[in-house]
């Protein structure tokens, strides 16, 4: 059966939308040279890449459905378990179901705490017991780990030299086709740098991706590649669960509040009077408020009304959902300020443009002024706030969770698992694992999100370089 | 000038009252002085009459913006609203949900609050501003390509692990200063060398690129161009008049932020145990003491309006061009 | 630039730190380091210090040391057994009839039970402001107007004190305090069924407050020793009586609670004056007693210290104690004077890390180990008893366990129609029956221990922990319904037999077999924060054992206290700390009239059972014996087969402390064990300086990285300058 969560609705709200402006942008010339600056950018292509990946894996994860359950011997199977499973749920399974007892390291054999096991002679002893599942496959650890280990990353690597190959055929046959030149030169060009659309990046990076994630997808199949954490539960599994809520966070909310700013900016930088005191004034009056306060004001009530009201919720994932829906809304209404700032700034500047005196004389109405006119032209800006929001937001999360005021304890996400691991550093031997991946996968995603941003920013509006808009959470908690 | 400090501090009483209004919703309509009342009042053996008994104590047995019963101005004066939001505007935040003073706590908390967000604000400024002029200096270099990757990369790592990996290596492994605590005076020094070390880390790399981007800007300009062809040194054309230029937009963005110094950092101030405002507001928030949060909430806002007055104050000694009026 | 700017930060560092002694990490002062001071962390501020309010442990460990009691528990024997503490001796009750006749204590006619309690004379307060007089003996600091407020921020700020010898009436004028009406005890509510006239002298109190407001003196002090409370008489300056309604043979535990301490009436009258609850002085926050300790700085934010109360009249170090003691030192002092540590410096900890790390490097003397470092801290041996691992044991950490007076557990709520078992009809009750045994034995206790508090624990065969009376060990002490007893221990039944249970219950496969859909239960918790994904993560997973659907519901304490309160949890997790060390304080937690729902008792599951309530009467007034056990033996049987809980563990306490400390012996029923305790400050002294030694190869290889990474720099600077130099 499937289920489509708050946040599903959205996400896919969002690449209905991001679909829609790729065919407005593709019909214009004017925009597309932009996006064509965007595309020559190195950093920014092989960033997006990157990016394109976790999305993928976003995506997969935010197709949800409940599992009908097996039918018993003699009856009807109709009903429907009450977990909630998604795509990235079902490719994943073996890892998800897969867990052991507690913690063991990365590519570990045996379990990483002693425990009291009962001797075939009877007696007791304090050993490092066999995991259940990891090396399982191994009859004498000791001796066959690293041969089988180094078997399965040569397995990897080929598989990941297979798939880059068929890639860079697919992108030099495409290039070939595109400017009607034979496949050597059109791949030397590529090799060179010498097309418009940085190809030799996304190459790179693909190859990079791909070396890194083949050996990861043969050794899973044996192993937990990252270790496990304290319940035994894979920490592969833990960091990929994790992608989703991050770009949920990076996204709902700038979809959450984009609305409102861009409306209330625009109208009261075009209106001006009193429409402008009063959305000056709403704008001074909620930034002035400290964001982490309000936004753990707004999530401690967003929890009472949840827990008053079980009935609404069928699972809990639903109940997990509504309230990460909340947080990205609490967050968007904490954030919108800044752009809206900019926006009313903006069209300060732009209403007193000939054209729009033009369109005014005319007789045009307001608000054809503001939506055909305006609109489009403050655009540029929306988007470099959008983009540049992005990796504020999923900073944003890690902290809030820290804080108490994130996501729901159900929900897996990189704040949830640095809080956790935070924990583990105080054990001897040291528990790293967690921590390190949770780091490394932050990282990449966020700093794949910054350099894509520079590139966007750069191409469409140089002046507003270095500018942050990140939401206020940030520096304050820092 | 006068004038327009007065007028700008009456437009900011709308503002706080806007605010209270937010914060009197979130606290009182939504989550009742029951639920805040259980939740003080422990585990054990917790009867309505203690929660009744509690209310009354703190003043929320009253209803929450008319009072029919009372007489006179007491209708309003008489209320939950009253006591509790309107009050703040005399600077009187009452009690702690647990009995204590919080215009006390406040001003005792004040002092390491901002014995950690000096050092760090000051320290910040000047060696991401020092970072930034260097970068500009070796503009268009494989240095300034690298340097901004390098910022680009350390703001992307959440303050959080430079938090805990620095407090892991520097503290528990090498022994170099105590993992957690805090003490008056001079003392002090010795658990704030950390916590400081890593806040300009975490925000150097944001800065840096901000300011280094405000340095080119003020580099492209006229102004540069004629002091270069006049023959000056680069170094005399980048301190003398790049920096002091472009102190202006520096200098006016970061005024803002300087009355909030004294909210402290939420973030260091919990995981290094130092008992300032920011942990103050940490531990309310996981107490659920709302008395303490809203109180917060009121001296933030009173706070950033005072420093975006400020900022329109620096604007005029920075700029003698601008005039207030 | 940059270089020399990065060396001179180093200078300054290294300065900053060569100032501070030989270890850099050291917390505390370095003129305190020889010094017979006690060093000891808190992680919540304590809400209450007044005794008349305070309930919690954390509150427990500052107060049991300043506030003394009539009674207290014997440091080092076990059972645990009242010795007196602040009395002459142990009272001993006698029971009376309507009319004041000396009647037996098991006659139907006792209609009170007398207490009468003698303190020792010449105890003396610890110095306070409150007691201090002027020349011609009045007292000094009880008519301070404002302006003698104006520089008084703590009572430091007094510059005189004073004392007074302790008497029976404060005692009674702590009883009293019980029923303020702006305080609010929260034993009140139980006190005022037991203690004659309580009740009324409370409905006094809140007329004459209402009228003390209504005169416009809504703060002025309420003088409680004008007012008569009928239970409480003085019988001369060192001796009074408590006068409880029927039998309460427990009541004597509670005169070992800081609930009966003394209060002075001049302290109260002084904190009373106007001005001094804003200035945050409280007999919340600055407690009056007569104990070995007194609270000399309160800043619960920081740290708050105790010092050696210089009016103590010392006690003596016990002379006997368990079986054991002798062998492993504890009463090596025995006799000498009481307390042997000076001060006790308490540091505000908030985290557990910083705690545990802290602890190893010896700036803490004890500790409680985290689930996260218990396998670095405890071994445990080849019998299964824990001890400190080599690497501790290397350091000289030491080891103390025992198991606590407490149970956690799963309650099943009585009135819920799928789990309960107040329905009407015979065949539901059974189904319900057998699905609660069935749930019981799927969860898996042993395995919750070993991941959630590695191996600190005890699995329960019921809700009498061991250590109190009641608990039976070994094969006759098991829950027959969950284990076996196999080859000498307790062993889970399979969860073959739970599945069979739950089909016998009418859920084959956890669907039901009416209508084939799947089984659903809610199970509440406070678990919530992030850290508590992976216990919610097992709930779920032993309830899929029987393929039973679970939806984990995480509320805040407010909302859960609420739902359990209206009775609309249906299976939740909570436990239960003892009062005092009797089954009375476990089995009460079933008895039917203490409904949760119904009366807002203690019994939070509300089981109703008439035969058990009708034991639960009889146990509740008996001595220790054979008859009470035989009764309690049925109680059990009852409750393992009804299983209205699933009986979790009993949590064991495991603390570590430093080779210096010693006399150190847990007791969870008393908190006052500091007066106890010693430590040896000049080997502390030298350990931490071995363990805390700076490694400065970082700070070295810093400079090192941050002068390669500038060289590049200052070349290009120089290519420029010369390029420029050449363009001119």
């Amino acid at each position: 059966m499937p289920i489509i969560l708050w946040t599903d609705a959205l996400v896919f709200l969002l690449v209905v939308c991001a679909a829609a402006a790729g065919r407005y942008v593709s019909r214009r010339e004017y925009l597309l040279s932009s996006w064509r600056r965007v595309g020559e950018s190195r950093a920014g292509m092989s960033a997006l890449t990157v990016l394109a990946v976790f999305v993928l894996i976003g995506l997969f994860d935010s197709l949800h459905y409940r599992p009908r359950l097996e039918a018993v011997a003699g009856e009807q199977a109709n009903g429907y378990s009450t977990e909630v499973r998604s795509v990235l749920d079902t490719l994943l399974l073996p890892l998800k179901t897969k867990t052991e007892k507690t913690y063991s390291a990365p590519l570990a054999t045996h379990l990483y705490a002693r425990e009291t096991v009962e001797m075939p002679d009877g007696g007791q002893a304090r050993v490092f017991p066999r995991l259940k599942h990891g090396g399982i496959h191994l009859p004498d650890p000791a001796a066959d780990w690293a041969g089988d280990v180094a078997a399965r990353i040569l397995h990897g690597v080929a598989l990941a030299v297979l798939a880059w190959l068929t890639f860079t055929a697919a992108a030099v046959q495409a290039t070939a086709l595109h400017w009607g030149m034979r496949w050597r030169t059109a791949w030397r060009r590529i090799w060179r740098g010498e097309t418009h659309f940085a190809w030799n990046a996304v190459l790179v990076t693909l190859a990079l991706l791909l070396f890194l994630a083949g050996p990861l997808v043969t050794l899973a199949g044996g192993y937990h590649v990252f270790g496990t954490d304290k319940v035994g539960q894979d920490v592969l599994y833990l960091t990929l669960k994790s992608i989703r809520t991050g770009l949920v966070i990076g996204t709902i909310t700038t979809l959450a509040m984009l609305p409102f700013a861009v409306a209330l900016g625009i109208v009261a930088g075009y209106l001006g009077g009193w429409v402008d005191d009063v959305i000056q004034y709403l704008y001074t009056t909620l930034n002035s408020i400290p964001g982490v306060l309000l936004i753990a004001a707004a999530v401690l009530m967003m929890q009472v009304v949840i827990d008053t009201h079980p009935d609404w919720f069928a699972t809990a994932a639903q109940r997990a959902d509504a309230r990460l829906l909340a947080l990205c809304l609490i967050l968007g209404v904490t954030s919108w300020t800044g752009l809206c700032r900019l926006l009313r700034a903006e069209t300060l500047k732009l209403r007193e443009f000939e054209y729009i005196q033009a369109a005014q004389a005319f007789g045009a109405s307001s608000l054809r002024i503001m939506g055909r006119h305006i609109l489009p032209n403050v655009m540029h800006i929306v988007l470099i706030a959008v983009v540049m929001d992005f990796s504020g937001l999923v900073l944003a999360e890690a902290v809030l969770s820290y804080i108490g005021i994130g996501v729901d304890p159900s929900t897996i996400s990189f704040g949830s698992m640095i809080n956790t691991a935070r924990l583990e550093l105080a054990r001897e031997p040291v528990v790293w694992w967690s921590l390190v991946a949770a780091f490394a996968f932050m990282f990449v995603l966020v700093l794949a999100a910054n350099l894509f941003s520079d590139a966007v920013r750069d191409a469409f509006d140089p002046r507003l370089a270095g500018r942050q808009i990140a939401p206020a959470t940030q520096g304050q908690a820092a | 000038m006068i004038a327009y400090i007065v007028r700008r501090l009456l437009y900011a009483i709308p503002i706080l009252i806007g605010v209270n209004l937010l914060t009197f919703t979130l606290f009182f309509v939504v989550n009742t002085p029951d639920d805040m009342a259980r939740m003080q009042l422990g585990i054990k053996r917790v009867t309505p009459e203690a929660v009744q008994k509690w209310k009354a104590e703190r003043g929320y047995d009253k209803p929450l913006v008319y009072n029919e019963a009372a007489d006179g101005a007491g209708k309003v004066t008489r209320t939950i609203f009253f006591e509790k939001s309107v009050k703040l505007f005399a600077l009187d935040f009452g009690r702690a949900d647990d009995g204590r003073d919080i215009g006390h706590e406040i001003k005792t908390r004040m002092g390491p609050s901002l014995a950690i967000a000096l050092p760090v604000f000051l320290l910040g400024l000047f060696v991401t501003v020092t970072f930034a002029l260097l970068l500009a200096f070796f503009r268009a270099t494989y240095l300034d390509f690298w340097g901004v990757v390098a910022c680009v990369a350390l703001m992307s790592i959440s303050s959080l692990f430079y938090i805990i990996g620095g407090q892991y290596l520097v503290s528990k492994v090498w022994h170099l200063v105590p993992i957690s605590g805090y003490a008056g005076g001079l003392d002090a020094t010795r658990f704030l060398i950390l916590p400081v070390v890593i806040s300009v880390a975490a925000g150097i790399g944001s800065s840096t690129r901000w300011y280094r981007t405000i340095f080119l800007e003020e580099i492209g300009k006229d102004y540069v161009r004629t002091a270069r062809a006049k023959g000056l040194s680069e170094l005399t054309v980048l301190f003398r008049h790049v920096l002091k230029n472009a102190m202006i937009p520096i200098l006016t963005g970061v005024v803002v932020v300087i009355p909030l110094l004294f909210m402290g950092s939420l973030l260091v101030e919990s995981f290094f145990g130092i008992p300032g405002l920011g942990s103050y507001t940490i531990d309310a928030i996981n107490a659920q003491d709302f008395a303490v949060v809203r109180s917060m909430v009121f001296i933030g806002s009173v706070l950033y309006i005072v420093g975006l007055l400020l900022t329109d104050l620096s604007y005029t000694l920075v700029d003698p061009r601008v005039r207030l009026q | 630039m940059r270089v020399i700017l990065i060396h001179a930060w180093l200078i300054t560092l290294a300065g900053f730190l060569a100032g501070c002694g030989a270890e850099w990490n050291n917390p505390y002062q370095t003129e305190d380091g020889g010094k017979n001071i006690l060093y000891s962390a808190f992680t919540e501020r304590p809400k209450h210090l007044d005794p008349v309010q305070s309930y919690s442990e954390d509150e427990a460990e500052f107060n049991a040391q300043i506030y003394e009691p009539p009674l207290q528990y014997h440091y080092l024997k076990r059972p645990y057994t009242l010795i007196p503490l602040a009395a002459e001796s142990v009272p001993r009750p006698r029971t009376v009839d309507a009319a004041d006749r000396d009647v037996p204590a098991n006659s139907p006619r006792v209609a009170y039970t007398l207490y009468e309690i003698h303190i020792r004379p010449g105890i003396l307060y610890q110095p306070h402001p409150a007691f201090a007089r002027d020349e011609r003996g009045e007292l000094l600091y009880h008519s301070l107007k404002q302006e003698d407020l104006k520089n008084i921020y703590s009572l430091r700020d007094f510059p005189r004190s004073g004392t007074r010898e302790l008497t029976a009436e404060d005692y009674i004028y702590q009883i009293k305090r019980l029923a303020h009406p702006r305080l609010h005890s929260p034993i009140f509510g139980l006190m005022s069924e037991y203690i004659v006239g309580l009740k009324e002298f409370a409905a006094t109190l809140k007329a004459e407050d209402k009228a003390l407001a209504g005169a416009g003196g809504k703060n002025t002090w309420l003088d409680l020793s004008n007012i008569p409370l009928a239970g409480v008489e003085l019988i001369d300056r060192y001796r009074y009586r408590i006068r409880i309604r029927g039998r309460y043979p427990q009541f004597a535990y509670w005169l070992a609670m800081n609930f009966f301490a003394p209060v002075p009436i001049e302290a109260d009258r002084f904190y009373a004056q106007p001005g001094m609850i804003e200035k945050n002085l409280t007999l919340d926050w600055y407690p009056v007693g007569t104990g070995p300790y007194m609270l000399t700085e309160n800043n619960p934010n920081a740290r708050m210290v105790l010092e050696r109360n210089p009016n103590y009249r010392g006690e003596a170090y016990p002379d006997e104690g368990e079986q054991g003691d002798q062998a492993v030192g504890l009463l090596a002092d025995a006799g000498k004077r009481i307390p042997f540590i000076d001060k006790v410096v308490f540091s505000r900890e908030r985290e557990g890390i910083p705690y545990w790390n802290k602890f190893l490097q010896g700036y803490y003397d004890f500790s409680g180990i985290s689930s996260d470092s218990f396998d670095q801290a405890v071994r445990i041996s080849v019998e299964g008893e824990a001890s400190v691992s080599p690497e501790m044991k290397e350091k000289g950490i030491e080891l103390k366990t025992s198991v606590g007076t407490a149970t956690r557990y799963f309650a099943f709520n009585w009135l819920d129609p799928v789990v309960g078992g107040g329905q009407a009809d015979a065949v539901a009750r059974e189904r319900a029956k057998k699905l609660r045994q069935a749930v019981s034995i799927a969860i898996d206790w042993e395995e919750f221990i070993s991941i959630f508090a590695n191996g600190r624990g005890i699995p329960a065969q019921g809700p009498i922990p061991p250590g109190i009376f009641g608990f039976k060990s070994g094969s006759p002490g098991i829950n027959p319904v969950v284990y076996d007893w196999v080859d000498g221990t307790p062993r889970r039944k399979s969860i073959e037999t739970a599945k069979k249970l739950l089909a016998e219950a009418g859920y084959p496969d956890g669907r039901d077999a009416g209508s084939g859909q799947p089984l659903v239960l809610y199970l509440d918790t406070t678990d919530r924060g992030p850290g508590d994904k992976p216990r919610l993560d097992w709930y779920r997973k032993q309830f899929a054992k029987l393929a039973i659907q679970l939806e984990v519901r995480g509320t805040d304490y407010n909302r859960f206290q609420e739902k359990v309160r209206k009775g609309a949890a249906q299976i939740f997790v909570w436990g239960w700390n003892a009062d005092y060390p009797d089954p009375e304080n476990f089995l009460f937690l079933f008895h039917g009239p203490q409904s949760r729902a119904k009366t807002q008792g203690e019994n939070a599951a509300n089981y109703s059972n008439p035969e058990y309530d009708r034991l639960f009467e009889q146990v509740k007034h008996m001595e220790n014996g054979p008859a009470r056990q035989a009764l309690i033996d049925r109680m059990l049987a009852i409750l393992r087969e009804d299983a209205p809980w699933s009986f979790g563990f009993h949590p064991k306490d495991y603390s570590l402390h430093h080779e210096w400390v010693s006399n150190l012996k847990p007791n969870n029923m008393a908190r006052n064990g500091l007066k106890y305790q010693k430590i040896d400050a000049a080997l502390r002294e030298t350990m931490r300086a071995k363990w805390n030694r700076p490694v400065l190869w970082p700070l070295g290889l810093l400079a090192i990285v941050l002068a390669a990474s500038a060289a590049p720099a200052v070349m290009g600077w120089r290519r420029r300058e010369r390029a420029s130099g050449r363009g001119q």
